[in-house]
């Protein structure tokens, strides 16, 4: 799930039960759900795309341009492939931005959204929670307490939650474990 | 009829022993003899000028273009062969398209240069294509800016402030350089631009003048000059020649 909040933004964590790949360049990154093997391999090919662009560019490529090619790889090979992607990144141009890249070839850049089997229990809390330009750690920790949400619910998530927030200085990890997890979840719905 | 290149002329695949190609020096000079075209970069945009001889007097005004757009924020004037520019047109626009299908986004300036530099270059390797008769001037405004690219019959690109291609082209680069570009609008370029081409050309014979710009008053879109922007040009550009026939 990836929130965009003000102008530090493009903070994500990855779709539940999945691991961050970093496509290209410090400032944006590919969060992967469904097959593992096909998203896998479009974040190599994107990423293969994405240097060769940067070469003749002289520049890293923006957000959307990369948006744009896992599209292409969804769209063109949509008979095969079975992953839904979320690009978000920051870059000199349009600031934070967040992309969807569900399974079929659709692109669509949004304030926010959220993919994988978990997603389904939290599309209505996240429709509730998210306001436009929250200060980096409340959209921190709203990222985290869906997660969570999802994670306690969906048979098919759990572990951990591995948070990336990006801001024209980089990217900053973070790791929230299981014990956390829950104390996530009250600390959000208390506060 | 033998001449400087002899034998070594023939295919633009063959060197000549001082290390020139033949083929590609004649394509430069198919350039070098037709109608003059101007290209300045200005504050706030780029402005392109072409002189068009007028063949004859049944022909419409406006017809034969010379200057095309290759998408919003591009465009070309063509000089030499018009004809093959026009190709070379072409696949600027199949480049320009594809490039935004595929990276959705426009293509830059510099980038759409160096693939029409690379596509003119493809014709200057092989023996069984000829190279284009034809240089491009490129104008486009992205995110850079706006800039002038020059694209020459051998396949090389560079960027420009301001440069003439054509057979006026020597007093029309002299013309440019007193220009201070840096301070002068596209308005004022338009008229510049005029006067310049009007300069160089031979009295005797009527001619048209086709003017394209992009600029932050076209919107950032390559368009011909507005009709009567390129009139009151047209006329200063008179005004100023009478003058200096009577000084």
């Amino acid at each position: 799930m990836t929130e965009l909040s003000g102008d530090w933004c493009g903070m994500q964590a990855p779709e539940t039960g999945t691991t961050i790949v970093a496509v290209s360049y410090d400032k944006v990154f590919l969060l992967r759900s469904g097959s593992a093997a096909d998203t896998q391999l479009v974040s190599d090919y994107v990423r293969y795309y994405a240097e060769q662009h940067a070469i003749g560019l002289e520049q890293p490529p923006s957000v959307k341009t990369i948006a744009n090619l896992v599209k292409q790889m969804n769209y063109q090979n949509k008979q095969m492939l079975l992953g839904a992607m979320i690009i978000a990144g920051w870059d000199r141009e349009a600031g934070g931005q967040v992309y969807g890249c569900p399974i079929g070839g659709t692109l669509l850049e949004e304030p926010w959204t959220t993919d994988g089997s978990g997603s389904t229990y939290i599309w209505g809390f996240l429709d509730h929670a998210f306001r436009d330009n929250m200060s980096r750690s409340e959209a921190e920790e709203l990222v985290i307490a869906s997660i969570s949400l999802a994670m306690a619910r969906d048979g098919s998530s759990g572990g951990v939650v591995r948070l990336i927030t990006i801001s024209k200085d980089g990217a900053e990890r973070r790791l929230v474990k299981g014990d956390e997890v829950l104390e996530a979840i009250f600390l959000f719905l208390v506060a | 009829m033998s001449g400087i290149g002899t034998g070594y002329d023939l295919s633009v695949s063959t060197f000549s022993p001082d290390g020139r190609v033949f083929q590609t020096a004649y394509a430069q000079k198919a350039v070098d003899n037709g109608g003059t075209v101007v290209g300045i970069r200005c504050k706030d945009g780029v402005v392109l000028g072409v002189e068009k001889p007028v063949a004859s007097k049944m022909l419409v005004d406006g017809s034969n273009r010379h200057t095309y757009p290759i998408n919003q924020q591009s465009g070309m004037a063509v000089a030499g062969v018009s004809a093959d520019g026009r190709q070379i047109v072409n696949r600027a626009m199949q480049e320009a398209t594809q490039y935004k299908g595929f990276y959705g986004e426009v293509i830059p300036g510099y980038v759409l240069s160096e693939r029409i530099a690379s596509y003119v270059h493809l014709f200057n390797l092989y023996w069984y294509v000829r190279p284009f008769g034809a240089a491009m001037l490129m104008a486009s405004y992205d995110s850079e800016g706006p800039q002038l690219y020059l694209i020459e019959p051998g396949g090389t690109a560079h960027r420009y402030f301001g440069t003439a291609i054509g057979k006026g082209r020597q007093s029309a680069k002299t013309d440019i350089e007193k220009l201070k570009l840096t301070e002068l609008s596209c308005r004022q370029g338009v008229v510049e631009v005029a006067k310049i081409l009007h300069t160089v050309h031979d009295e005797e014979k009527p001619f048209e003048l086709e003017l394209a710009w992009i600029c932050d008053e076209s919107k950032k879109e390559f368009k011909r000059v507005p009709a009567d922007l390129a009139a009151e040009a047209e006329q200063q550009a008179k005004a100023a020649m009478d003058e200096d026939m009577d000084s």
